[in-house]
């Protein structure tokens, strides 16, 4: 036992200040694609490469862009590769966006409890949500816990497309949460389908399974663009 | 003398004409024979001692208006697979059933029949198991004229589990939504009191299609689909993929490739490992081993980040080489890594495994026997707990671990304890290899074009990853594109034998047990 605490001691304290303090990815990071609009001579070789069509020529008053959809974007970079001129991957993961007109922020305050429903996903967003329960994120800290029951939660955190195999039991999850409740669509799959689109085995994305209140899009999101989503989705980011 | 040639002499000797070898790559070979030749084939190759390590069907009617199906024989000591090759005519759907003399082939040969609608005939069980019970009866999505995106209604057929009868039994279903945040699948124990003396389980949950998704696919589209397979054996399933349209496309990768490859690879098995054992101890609620081994896990994945921009490994791979450099800066940065996780994870094993309480719930818990392990052809640290000596990066080594000298720790116990203890003896070795792959790293190019590959080529790729050996089978079709891709995963074979390590054992120990196995449900399900 002693050996315990001396080597807990030893290590002392691990947990992260996010969201205090940003963290800001190394160079090299996967992160969203962003335009240097001055060197792009608007080939479209970006948009034809990307696997999940995520890129799209916007037109302004006078010129046009490109803009990518976070929600569709997978990360992979090939539009990067293709370019080589105008197009860097940035160092940009944060990217929650929420639907919500008004937060529940009165109904949920400090204290949030989360309930993690799997509708397909990979397992790469399902290990950086049990990353945040570690001793490193340690949601804890900011009020949100994960609960066991969909009974007990007020946010329903939502990873993969959702499966033909898996829609009646994200139905009977979403049922057993009391209301009010929110809805998360954790990374690019549930937020559109992402590389599994839409097919005979998959819905393409949970919002077009259930109404979803914020989005967190990332292939995965790293555990910081979690909380980020999360503190949004209470009014608090 | 090439390595087949002692195999070659000896099918030509029991089987003059009536099987055709077709093909020879360096550690692969390609036999052709008649489906009623094939029993007495794959059941010779079975006694001399190949494991059958996967079956998978092609629906080739637009060509020669007929399916294949491919059986996979892996010679574990002149290091090569064998690959047979069976025509099954489209009027007569069907093939003969090997699980009763080669269990392996159980789910394969469901799932052969959820997919392609090959009747396995005299296959003990025939529910459904990729597919579920609302699937409708004769629509099968790996055929051919079977569309994507296809909208399939929901039939109300039922699912018959297996009847267990008698005084006091209780049956307790459990998921597919589980309590944690863990990947969704179906258990149902049968129970005497606490003691459990059945376990079923129910997957397939997260199919996703990937594989009908790949197809058509040009090998650089497909690849993404690949490191999506799983999250946690991305680098693993991709480098079997390149590894395998390298093979078909006659490129040979640089020396630099193989050897950064082979650090990945190390890197994937690293943090898998140590978030594992630290898992395992989430099982029996013992706190301090889990919040150590998700902190050095986090360690581990910072480090991934820093050095290839993502946590998962993911877009490093490329068939032909790797998108990714690694620096002098970046070999200096794991090292350093490498050196502190040696010791602080030496460290949190010492105290774990010196703690009464812990072992005392590990210890003979969920043994998984040696002769089911090999009769079902469980791999990986789960089977190299019960006395099962294979590895693939020894056996058949791939990437640079010809160039490395590792041990693979074996040993016989079988139960939690034990593939706890190999998972901890790898990770030192995991460390030690990359040490050894840093200190003479080579220079060379970081892709190569990949050549045009014949259609209906077909190779097969092979890695093992941190749950055990990956499988993929890939043909190309017309255009360099992908015609028809399996990925058996260590999963895939490991799942099967997880219920047979449970019974005897109470109910509250089915977590660690299945903690121990530590298997993903979406490299299973696809």
């Amino acid at each position: 036992m002693l050996r315990l605490f001396h080597k807990s001691l030893k290590t002392g304290t691990v947990t992260t200040d996010y969201p205090e303090k940003r963290s800001v990815p190394v160079p090299g990071f996967q992160g969203l694609p962003e335009w240097q609009n001055q060197s792009c001579i608007q080939c479209g070789l970006c948009a034809d490469i990307c696997p999940t069509k995520a890129i799209k020529l916007q037109y302004g008053k006078n010129d046009s862009f490109w803009t990518v959809d976070p929600k569709k974007c997978i990360f992979c970079g090939y539009c990067v590769e293709v370019c080589k001129r105008a197009i860097v991957q940035s160092g940009q993961y944060e990217l929650a966006e929420s639907t919500l007109q008004t937060p529940h922020v009165q109904a949920f305050k400090h204290s949030v409890h989360i309930r993690h429903l799997d509708s397909g996903s990979c397992n790469a967003c399902d290990w950086e949500m049990t990353t945040l329960t570690g001793p490193v994120y340690d949601i804890q800290r900011l009020g949100f816990d994960f609960v066991a029951s969909p009974r007990h939660a007020d946010v329903l955190m939502v990873t993969g497309p959702v499966t033909r195999n898996l829609e009646i039991a994200v139905h009977k999850t979403y049922a057993a949460t009391p209301a009010p409740k929110l809805v998360l669509a954790v990374g690019t799959c549930a937020c559109s389908g992402g590389i599994c689109g839409k097919s005979y085995a998959s819905a393409g994305g949970v919002d077009n399974i259930l109404s979803v209140d914020v989005f967190i899009p990332g292939c995965p999101p790293r555990p910081q663009a979690l909380i980020q989503g999360l503190l949004k989705a209470v009014g608090r980011a | 003398m090439i390595r087949q040639d002692r195999i070659i002499a000896l099918i030509s000797n029991n089987f003059a004409g009536r099987v055709i070898i077709t093909k020879t790559y360096v550690d692969e070979l390609h036999l052709k024979t008649a489906k009623n030749e094939l029993p007495i084939l794959a059941l010779k190759l079975h006694d001399w001692g190949f494991p059958l390590i996967q079956l998978t069907a092609t629906d080739e009617r637009d060509i020669h208006g007929q399916f294949r199906l491919f059986y996979t024989f892996a010679n574990d000591n002149e290091k090569f697979l064998m690959v047979v090759s069976v025509s099954i005519a489209e009027t007569e759907p069907s093939f003969p059933s090997l699980t009763n003399k080669v269990p392996a082939a159980h789910w394969y040969e469901r799932e052969i029949r959820d997919l392609f609608g090959l009747d396995p005939i005299g296959h003990p069980d025939k529910r459904c198991l990729a597919v579920h019970e609302d699937w409708p009866e004769e629509l099968y999505p790996l055929r051919k004229d079977f569309r994507l995106d296809t909208e399939v209604l929901r039939t109300n057929g039922q699912f018959q589990y297996n009847k267990v009868e008698g005084e006091g039994v209780m049956k307790v279903p459990v998921g597919p939504i589980h309590a944690g945040i863990i990947e969704p699948g179906h258990f149902r124990f049968s129970a005497v009191g606490d003691t459990v003396i059945n376990l079923e389980a129910r997957l397939f949950y997260t199919h996703r299609g990937m594989e009908k998704l790949a197809e058509g696919k040009t090998p650089l589209d497909a690849l993404l689909i690949v490191e999506r397979i799983c999250g946690a054996c991305s680098f693993s399933h991709t480098t079997s993929y390149c590894q395998a349209l390298e093979k078909l496309s006659g490129t040979e990768v640089s020396t630099r490739v193989n050897y950064i490859r082979t650090v990945v690879l190390e890197l994937e098995r690293l943090y898998n490992h140590v978030g594992d054992v630290g898992n395992i101890c989430a099982g029996v609620g013992f706190a301090f081993g889990t919040m150590h081994g998700a902190r050095l896990k986090e360690d581990l994945m910072r480090l991934n980040e820093k050095v290839f921009g993502s946590r998962f490994l993911r877009g490093i791979n490329t068939p032909g080489g790797l998108r990714r450099d690694i620096s002098v800066l970046d070999s200096g940065l794991i090292r350093v890594a490498l050196d502190e996780l040696e010791h602080d994870f030496r460290d949190l094993v010492g105290i774990m495994l010196d703690t009464n309480s812990f072992i005392d719930r590990v210890l003979t818990t969920g043994i998984l026997l040696n002769r089911t392990a090999n009769d079902l052809h469980a791999v990986g640290p789960a089977a190299r707990a019960s006395g099962v000596d294979r590895d693939v990066r020894r056996d058949h080594p791939y990437a640079a671990y010809d160039r490395v000298s590792f041990k693979v720790p074996v040993y016989k116990q079988g139960d939690v304890l034990a593939r706890i203890k190999v998972r901890i003896d790898e990770t030192f070795e995991s460390i030690n290899i990359i040490r050894q792959i840093l200190s003479e790293m080579p220079s060379g190019e970081l892709t190569k074009p990949l050549g045009k590959i014949i259609p209906f080529n077909y190779a097969v790729g092979m890695t093992e990853s941190a749950r055990g050996e990956n499988v993929h089978f890939i043909m190309i079709g017309k255009d360099n594109t992908i015609y028809r891709y399996m990925v058996r995963s260590a999963s895939y074979v490991n799942w099967p034998v997880v219920p047979s390590t449970v019974p005897g054992n109470i109910i509250p120990d089915f977590p660690v047990i299945n903690k121990s196995f530590e298997l993903c449900y979406s490299c299973l399900d696809r």
